[in-house]
Parts: structure tokens; sequence; C-alpha cells
């Protein structure tokens, strides 16, 4: 190759000129077109994080639970007795949106990867969607893919799919998102980590054959979308839960034995990733035979086997000596298991090929050296023109009933369950609260404590104001799980922006993770594992900025669990916390008055955090008989969920407010949104206990009015049956979805 | 209630069962009993004396569900146990692959709506004649959880009026009072069945998750009677 054809063939790789001059000086020679191909994936933005990494730097990530923070294939964190809990949030949007079936599946297989390659048994998924109005000729069919492929790999697997969120928005009409989360439970002695430690040890591949397929996908998830992106299905891998499940059960038989250095999933740029990042971590060096690789095809290239994503494989270190009891255990699973290469100590990869040496490079300063960049943020124009609200130029409707029929009928509001039935919920026998709660509740076998888990982002907030966005992820996500009586633990994050070359967009990323580091702080709640994914763009047009939230709460007696359902007639409903509610951002002003403006609520985080202690000690003392945090739709939406979520029960509530003939003011009082702000039920005996309690923490609480049969009655205002209202929300998803 | 230790029960594992661990976590934790697990390539059924056929996506599952896992090693000593009398129950899959076994009458078809489905239902019992519901009252209904891509049973008309006159039919769709109509059928199984035995009544098949309802801290315990039939 020519200097000219090569710097062509660099550009083609997705390398920047200086990235390119960088390789130059590096290796001091011209790169072959294997290790141009190598450096392309290790320094794509997926998995260098070069745009994000000096901004993400920021966010606290220690604490005394914290057992591995970022950096792993998963946080990792204590809870207690000797067991931990192992949890990870992954994006797979790109291929998602091409091919959602196997784009959404191929996500969830990842993601349960990185849970098992850390030891840890997954015992939970949550995954947090997006997609573009549900009008839109494609939304049906991308929901429709993205659900089931999600409920192939993980009803397959074995692993229930316990919670999540999902939201429409016409700004994710060209570019879907599909975050998905896996929550492990691990013996704190038996955590693995991805390290290539010890001269000699041999580097075993395990599990499927490498095909052709997902080459490049690390690259193609680094670039924006246009009109020729349905042309990159072929980058989309192809997911087989069953040899995963195989491949999951074999490890982790293996690692009840002590034959492991170290294990890594072949993820995003498969076997270039793992083996770089694994040699990195040790500070060592591999030697690898390509010719050994099991192949799914024949005529592959060395360039095709190092930068294939085929999915359900792994890479290990074994110690010396060791070899033939690895594979042992393999080959009773029926799984391909080959001794590839060893470790060495001069920090060097060689790749051979049929005898001859095809790659040499020095692992340190390709990872190291890995280009980062301090790109400009810039605030965008419109963002405070997006804060004003013309009220006057609205119509509000003194018509309450049907209000809240619209919105609890409505795509962000109505009932999930068309989405949660198709995922087992239940397998593992762990699922104490199922999906539609606040968070979902799991026991743990031979454990008294229990978890509470939950995904939570509210993207509209985050566009409208990103630091005050991100803030809202993060107090709704502890608030959900302080509902559910677990105090936070940790949060995974999975931060899904634009383009990060424009600095409207590089300036919502930098607010975000400054808005989510400095909840995080004030609610001591660390980072301990994450994942970016940039680029959310078509033509153009960016998706709102969406730092989803993944956290895990400890229920320190699983029996003291809380729950969002109203309990029984007769018991006092209570308010805690006395922010004003306001209209501004909210989803009524969204879904009924179609307006995307106004500044989020402001949030007092102090209080917040007293309201999260509050609610736990409420629980453990047994005072309260339900919780719930009043979100998107505000006050009626919440009391009308506290109700449906009785089922069976069909229990009503009974609420007076004063005399009020603002149409305004009346609307923001049922539909307004602020935080934080919960919605409590006790039995009418406990009612003095729980105000001694509130005023003995300093919580304002205000008695609502109580549970009833039936009816949700919201004096002088609103009055439905149950009944009528569950039929709305039960229905209203599909029919959306069904409509044309 | 008898000594539950005395049986030893054992479990089928199959490359892509997912229910075995919960299964034996159930008998041997909520009951007491005694459970083994059997592996797939094996011929040795180690001195069971009931074995549970459990639930998941057997060797992935990608052709008819259960083809493949009948042909499976174990299951030679299964069939011949089974027609000695032994007493057999599948569970979900374990179901799919007795019907593919030809020890149970009929075949699961994909759910009538296309659609994987994860919800609680109730089961009425329609005969209290087999290891497995002899201590249920018949006519009583049972909350278990339901979990299946594939649960429409579906078996030729005049089979189906035999299997109906013979008592086959074990378990049959119903609402929370026990009254079985199309509206409370989940998959389109025909005449809303849940779960069938064989003419001599010692296997039996169901496609709800009795293991997963054995505790009332995961939304019932109801699933248990049917393992207390047996051990009692």
């Amino acid at each position: 190759m020519t200097a000219q054809d090569l710097k062509q063939v660099a550009q083609e790789h997705g390398l920047s000129n200086e990235e390119f001059q960088k390789i130059l000086e590096i290796l001091d020679r011209d790169p072959n077109l294997l290790e141009l191909g190598i450096f392309s994936v290790m320094w794509s933005e997926h998995c260098s994080y070069k745009s994000s990494k000096i901004h993400l730097k920021t966010l606290p990530t220690e604490g005394p639970q914290v057992i591995q923070g970022p950096g792993e294939n998963a946080g990792v964190v204590d809870i207690g007795d000797g067991w931990a809990i192992a949890f990870k949030m992954e994006s797979h949007n790109h291929p998602s949106f091409i091919e959602p079936f196997q784009g959404a599946a191929t996500g969830v297989g990842g993601i349960l990867r990185d849970v098992f390659t850390m030891g840890a048994r997954p015992i939970a998924n949550l995954n947090s969607l997006r997609f573009g109005e549900v009008k839109h000729p494609k939304t049906s069919y991308l929901v429709n893919g993205v659900v089931e492929g999600i409920a192939f790999y993980g009803n397959c697997m074995g692993i229930p799919t316990v919670g999540g969120e999902c939201f429409f928005d016409a700004s994710f009409n060209g570019n879907i998102l599909v975050n998905a989360m896996t929550v492990g439970l691990v013996a704190k002695d038996k955590i693995f980590k991805g390290l290539a430690e010890g001269v000699g040890n041999p580097v075993i591949y395990v599990g499927s054959k490498t095909g052709r397929d997902g080459i490049h996908g690390a690259t193609m998830a680094s670039d924006e979308f246009d009109d020729s992106s349905e042309e990159k299905r072929p980058t989309v891998q192809v997911g087989d839960p069953f040899t995963e499940k195989l491949l999951l059960e074999a490890c982790l038989e293996l690692m009840q034995e002590d034959y492991l250095v170290g294990i890594q999933d072949m993820g995003a740029a498969g076997l270039t990733s793992s083996s770089f990042e694994m040699a990195s971590r040790s500070g060592s060096g591999i030697e690898m035979n390509l010719s050994a690789v099991p192949m799914r095809e024949t005529g592959m290239t060395p360039y095709e086997i190092m930068l294939s994503e085929s999915q359900e494989r792994m890479l290990m270190v074994a110690k010396k000596g060791y070899e033939e009891k690895v594979l042992e255990i393999f080959k009773k699973w029926d799984l391909d298991a080959v001794v590839v290469g060893q470790v060495t100590d001069d920090g060097w990869m060689r790749l051979k090929w049929e005898g001859e040496t095809v790659a040499e490079l020095p692992i340190a300063p390709l990872v190291d050296a890995a280009p980062e960049y301090d790109r400009p943020c810039k605030e965008p124009e419109n963002l405070l023109s997006n804060w004003e609200m013309n009220v006057d130029q609205l119509n509000f409707s003194s018509d309450y009933s049907t209000v809240l029929k619209d919105l609890i009928g409505s795509p962000n509001l109505s009932r999930r369950r068309w989405i949660y039935r198709q995922y087992d919920h239940m397998i593992m026998t762990n699922t104490v609260v199922m999906p539609g709660s606040d968070a979902a509740v799991l026991r743990l076998k031979e454990l008294k404590q229990g978890i509470a888990v939950t995904s939570d982002c509210n993207s509209r907030y985050c566009y409208l104001d990103p630091y005050l966005g991100a803030q809202h992820a993060v107090a709704e996500a502890s608030l959900n799980l302080a509902c559910s009586g677990a105090k936070a633990l940790a949060l995974t994050d999975c931060l899904n922006f634009g383009n990060p070359e424009k600095p409207e967009i590089m300036w919502q990323f930098r607010e975000a993770v400054k808005g989510m580091g400095e909840a995080c702080r004030q609610l001591e709640i660390p980072v301990v594992s994450g994942n970016v994914s940039l680029y959310n763009e078509t033509k153009g047009d960016a998706i709102f900025p969406t730092p989803t939230v993944g956290m895990v709460g400890l229920i320190t007696d699983i029996q003291n669990y809380g729950s969002t359902a109203f309990k029984q007639s007769g018991d006092a409903i209570f308010l805690l916390g006395e922010a004003e509610a306001q209209l501004d951002a909210s989803e009524y002003l969204a879904w009924v008055q179609k307006k995307t403006c106004g500044r989020p609520p402001q949030l007092d985080l102090a209080m917040l955090a007293s309201i999260n202690n509050f609610l736990l000690k409420a629980w453990e003392n047994q005072l309260i008989r339900s919780s719930h945090d009043i979100s998107e739709g505000g006050l009626a939406i919440a009391l009308s969920e506290c109700c449906l979520l009785s089922l069976e029960q069909k229990l009503g509530a009974h609420i007076i407010f004063e005399e009020n003939t603002d149409i305004q003011s009346i609307t923001k009082i049922l539909f307004g949104e602020a935080t934080p702000r919960v919605l409590v039920s006790c039995a009418p005996q406990d009612i003095s206990s729980l105000q001694e309690l509130a005023r003995a923490q300093g919580i304002p609480i205000t008695r609502l009015g109580s549970v009833i049969e039936e009816n949700l009655k919201i004096d002088p205002w609103i009055d439905l049956p149950v009944a009528e209202l569950f039929n709305i929300w039960d229905a209203g998803f599909e029919k959306h979805l069904k409509s044309k | 209630m008898g000594d539950y230790t005395v049986m030893k029960i054992g479990i089928v594992v199959f490359p892509g069962s997912n229910c075995d661990r919960d299964t034996y976590e159930s008998l041997t934790q909520q009951l007491g009993a005694q459970a083994i697990y059997l592996w797939h390539k094996n011929h040795d059924l180690q001195d069971c004396e009931a074995i549970i056929l459990p639930g998941g996506f057997s060797y992935g599952d990608y052709l008819r569900c259960g083809a493949i896992a009948h042909l499976a090693p174990i299951m030679q000593e299964v069939i011949s146990f089974a027609k000695k009398g032994g007493p057999v129950l599948g569970i979900c899959n374990g179901f799919q692959i007795l019907t593919e076994s030809q020890l149970l009458p009929g075949v699961l078809l994909p759910n009538a709506e296309l659609k994987f489905i994860c919800d609680q239902i109730w089961v009425r019992i329609e005969n209290d004649q087999t290891p497995f519901t002899k201590q249920i009252k018949q006519g009583s209904t049972l909350k278990m959880p339901i979990a299946h891509r594939d649960g429409n049973y579906f078996i030729q008309a005049e089979e189906l009026k035999r299997i109906e006159g013979e008592g086959q039919v074990v378990f049959r769709y119903c609402n929370q009072e026990g009254q079985s109509s199309e509206k409370d059928n989940p998959n389109g199984s025909l005449n809303q069945i849940a779960g069938v035995c064989n003419i001599k009544r010692n296997v039996v098949g169901l496609m709800p998750h009795p293991e997963r309802a054995c505790e009332k801290l995961l939304g019932s315990d109801e699933g248990k009677q049917l393992f207390e039939s047996l051990l009692g």
C-alpha cells in the first residue's frame, strides 16, 4: 500500500488524520491492514470513551459498600453476610434500530455476559426503552421487535426480566434507545476479573465459533445514521441464547474450581478488545495463534477474526497445568474451548496466523494513548426560549375526569403489561414485587436481605435542562427504591446522547454528568459501572439526551418490603413533601397540550434524602402499607396508580381539596409535577405514630384522604369508577401501538 | 403429613433446562423432599421413585419444542419407567417433551396470539386420581404462574372427545371462582386444557408452573399441593 492508500484506508476505518499520525508515532512504521483495524476499533468512541472520559472522571465512584467500581465488566456492591451484587447497564441502540429483534436480543446477551464473567449468577434483567412517537410508521414495528428480542433472549436464558421503562417521543423517531441492565448475585470471595496474569498461563477461547457477523459493529455505533443505515444490517449480530445458557452454566461451574486467573466477555470489538483489555489491566502481554480460533466459516482472515462480534464468546486465562480440567468442563456442556495463546511479560500483543506473525502491537500505548478529547461545549441557543411557557396561549379543560382518562391511557402513562407479559418475570422464584410497581423487589434465597431494582430517566426533563434532568433521574431512582423499603447502594449509568462533535450536544453531556455527579454526592450513591452511547442522531437530529440510571437498593429484611398499591379500604392517605407542583416540562403539557417546554422542577436534594430515610424507617417499622412517588402525570396519576395496582381488589381513594375556580391552578394541583413528593397509606391505628415520625424527621406531611372501595374521588373535581379507569389504563398501550 | 424424605425424586437436566433449580429448591426447601438432578447424557435413573421433567428451552427449542429432548439418552429410561407405571410429571417444556415422546396425547402449538405469555392464572382440578392431584379436591382451583410461548393444547376432534371421556384432562384454565370459559383461556388451548394425563394416570403434564407457586411471599403457595400429593 502506498502512503496515500494507507491514509485512505485509515479514514475509511473512522480514524482521524491526527489519530492516524499517532499510530505512526507509536509503531514507528506503517501499520498493516489488520493492525489498522485493531487501532480503529480500540480507538472508536464506543471502546475508548474518547469524548466522554474527561467528564466521566468527575463522577463519585467510592463508598464503603463498593467492592468494584467502574473499569471492570460490571460494578459490585456489598450486601452483607459474604454476598455481593454485580450489575451494569449497557446500550444497544444502533443495532436495535437497524434490526430490532436481534439488536435487542444481543444487547441482553452482552450485558448478561458482563455480569456472569464477574462470577455472579444473573438474577434479574431490566430494560429502559425509548421509541419515537406512537404514530410514526416505524414505531409499532420497532416496539414489537425489541420487546420480542428481549423476551427471546432473557426467557431462554431463564433470567427474569423484572422491570424497566418505556417512553415515547418524536425525538426518538430516527434513533431508538435500548438500554439493558443485568443484576447478578455473587459470593464475595468468588469474584472474577478480566485479568491476564502469570507468564506462560494459557489463554483459552470458549463459546460459539467466530463468524463474519458484527464486523465493525463498534465503529457503526460510533457514527450518525443517514439514509444508508439500513444497509448496515449485516453488522448486527445474531443471538443464540441457548449457547449462552450453556456458557453461563459452564462458566459458573468452572468458577467453583480454582483453575482460573481471569475471564472477559467478547463484546464490542470481540477478540480485540477482550485480549487488549485483559493484558492492559495486568500490564502483561499476550501471544495468540489465530489459526486455532474456532471458525464458523471457511476462508476467514485474521482481520475478520479479530474484528468479528460474533456472540456468546469468552476469553479466559487459566492457571498453567489446568488446561485439561478447564476444557473438560466445557466439553461436558458441548461447547468449543481451545487454548489459543499464552500470557507473556513484555507488554506486546503478538498475533500469529499459519505460523507467521501477522500483527505486533505494544499494548500500553495502544490502550493508554487512546485519544482523549476535551470537545468544545456550547449552550444551545433555544435553551432559554424553551423555558418560556406562554400559559395564556393554552386551552385548559375543566373536564378533569376526561383529562385524567386521556392521560392514564396515554402512550407514556398506560399500563406496561403488554410488554412485561412477554418477559418471564417470575422464573428463579425470587420476584416478590412484579413489574409495574415503583421498583421490582427480589428476595435472595437463604438470606434475610432482599434487593429492589429500578431504572429511571425523564428524557424530556434532560432535554429542557440536562443538569437538573440528570439529577431528577438519580433522585427518582432512589425514591423508587425507598418506596420499596430499600436503601440505594449504587448506580449504573447508560448515557445516551447525540453527536459529541457538536458543541451543543457536548454541552448537554457535560451538564448531565455534572448534575448526576452532584446528585450522587449529595445522596451518597456512587456510580459503579456504566456505558456511553453517542452519535444517536439521524440526519442531524439528535435524541433527547437520556442519562439512564439503573439503581440497586438493599432491603435489610425482605419481610418489610414496600409496594405501590393501596392495601385496604379505610386506610389513611398522606402526602410527604411540599414541593410546589408546576406544569412546566410536564407529561400533561406534552401529551394534552402537545408542548415540550418549560424548565423542569427544581429539586431539593436534602429534602429528598430525608424523605428516603423516612420511608425506610416507616417500612422497617411497618407503619405504612403503600408508598408511591409522584412523578410523570402528577398527583392524579400517582393516586390512580395506587388504586389500579390493587388489581382485583379495585380499591379507590377519596381526597378532598378546597374549592377553587381557577382552571389552570386546579390543573396544576392534579397534573403538575414536583419532586420529592410521595403518597403513603397507613392503617388508621398507625396515623399518630406516622405523623410523629414525620415531625421528628422534619418531613412535611399532609393528610389527603382515605382509601375507599371502587371509586377514585378527588373532590370536587373528579369522580370515576376505578374499573373504568382500569380498562383505559390496561388497554391504552396496545391501542396506541395498533392505531395508525 | 407423611415423611417427605422417603421418596427420591429425579429432576432431569437437559441443556437449556432453566426451571430445574427452581423445582429442586421448591422440593427440598419448601417441602423438605429428597431430590437429585439427572443429567441428559446418562442412562441411570439412580433409583428415583418419581421423575420430573422441568421447564426451559431444551436444546434451545429452535426446532419444535421438546422435539430434540425426547431423543436424549435419559429419555429412554424415563419412557420405560413411565411404561412400568412410575410417576412422571412434565412442567411446561417438560409437558412438551412428554407429548413429543407420545407418553401423553396431543401437541402444544404456539400461543394463539403468537407471543410469549407470563402471567398468574387459575386452573381447576378435573381429575384427582393422578399421583400429582390425589390430595387435591376435584373442582378446586389453584393459582399458579404460566410462562411459555407454545402452550396452546391441540388434539384431533375425536381424540379430544376420547380423552375428555376417559378423564384424561387434569387441569383446565378457569377464573378465580373456578368457572372455565374461553375468556380465561390464555393461549388458545382446546377446551381450556392446561394439563393432561395418560390412560394409566401415572404420567401428567401441565403448562403452569407449580414449582413457582410454593410460597405466599411470591404470590401463591397453591402449587405445593401437586408435590404434596406425590409425597403424601
